[in-house]
């Protein structure tokens, strides 16, 4: 092989150096949703607080909206549930939410000690509701716009930081989520 | 004895990493396909296990609809594809061979050849090198010593 040879498997060797570097800055567990820029995934379930109303799709319909799956026993649900109530009455955004394999007494329990920041919580008492959404691990935040096209995921607390740089661009590009 | 008594002990346990302990279905066909699906599909919680072997709920919830699903009579491939749908590629320890899964599958294969054929011919030019004996065992030369 001569030369040429040599140093295209030189350049091939440091294109992969540079290809897996930047794979190393990239943290594997969060991972995209692949509902992103397609319709939000099916789905009716009954309300928390009341189990004969319904919140499904046509909730969402109509305006942007978030949709947070939390649960009781998740810490970082503890973490941002501040920073939802601060949102909840600026009245920027309606947040529905999805209370994930948790139990009702202690979901209606926490809302009432801590405050609900949700126009209505859906109770996913198994999980399923959780599948169909590909959620993985709470809390998981879903920006649904009003066509109930989902144009962004969060993993993890939400925060003001984050809002501001991953949210907002989002909302203002049609006006704000009324 | 002791050490065969622990590593018996060990290679026993290792049938305690199986969180489902009791068979999901009498059918043994069903069966044999729920084993080999909860193997492919990656908990996505804890990464480094299929959700055969993890504790999370996620992979408690996924156990619990591909088995559904199998008694509703889908395919493999339909039930892979509603997890893809849901999770994205990387749910499957084995992504379909796509457009852009190709280059994961076929990049070992290629950095294998390629480093193959640049040792082959390293090897190649070493053994055609000729001995240069003749001129670096010429007499005449003084030969250094440490007088």
């Amino acid at each position: 092989m001569g030369r040429a040879g040599y140093l295209a498997l030189i350049g091939a060797f440091v294109a992969l150096l540079v290809v897996f570097s930047i794979g190393l800055t990239r943290d594997p567990s969060k991972l995209p949703s692949p509902y992103i820029d397609k319709a939000a995934p099916a789905f009716d379930l009954p309300r928390l607080k009341q189990p004969d109303e319904r919140i499904g799709n046509d909730s969402l319909a109509g305006r942007k909206t978030l949709v947070n799956v939390w649960a009781t026993w998740c810490v970082g649900c503890r973490e941002e549930h501040g920073f939802l109530m601060q949102l909840a009455e600026s009245g920027t955004i309606p947040i529905y939410g999805i209370n994930w394999r948790d139990n009702r007494d202690d979901a209606l329990r926490w809302l009432d000690q801590f405050g609900d920041p949700y126009v209505a919580s859906g109770f996913d008492a198994d999980g399923r509701a959780g599948i169909d959404w590909g959620v993985y691990g709470a809390p998981e935040t879903f920006l649904v716009d009003e066509e109930g096209v989902v144009i962004h995921k969060h993993l993890g607390p939400l925060s003001d930081p984050v809002w501001q740089r991953d949210f907002v661009p989002l909302i203002s590009d049609g006006g704000t989520a009324q | 004895m002791m050490c065969l008594r622990i590593l018996a002990t060990v290679l026993l346990a290792t049938s305690a990493w199986a969180i489902d302990t009791d068979r999901a279905f009498e059918d043994d066909a069903l069966q044999a396909r729920y084993e080999e699906i909860i193997e492919e599909v990656r908990c996505l919680k804890c990464q480094n296990q299929s959700i055969k072997d993890s504790n999370a709920f996620l992979a408690a919830d996924l156990r619990r609809e591909i088995r559904r699903m199998l008694s509703e009579g889908m395919t493999n491939e339909e039930i892979y594809a509603f997890l893809v749908e849901r999770y994205g590629e990387f749910a499957l320890y084995r992504p379909p061979a796509s457009g852009k899964t190709l280059v994961l599958w076929l990049a070992p294969a290629a950095l294998l050849l390629a480093g193959g054929l640049l040792l082959a011919n390293i090897l190649r030019r070493r053994t055609a090198l000729p001995i240069e004996g003749g001129e670096l065992d010429d007499d005449s030369e003084p030969t250094r010593t440490s007088d």
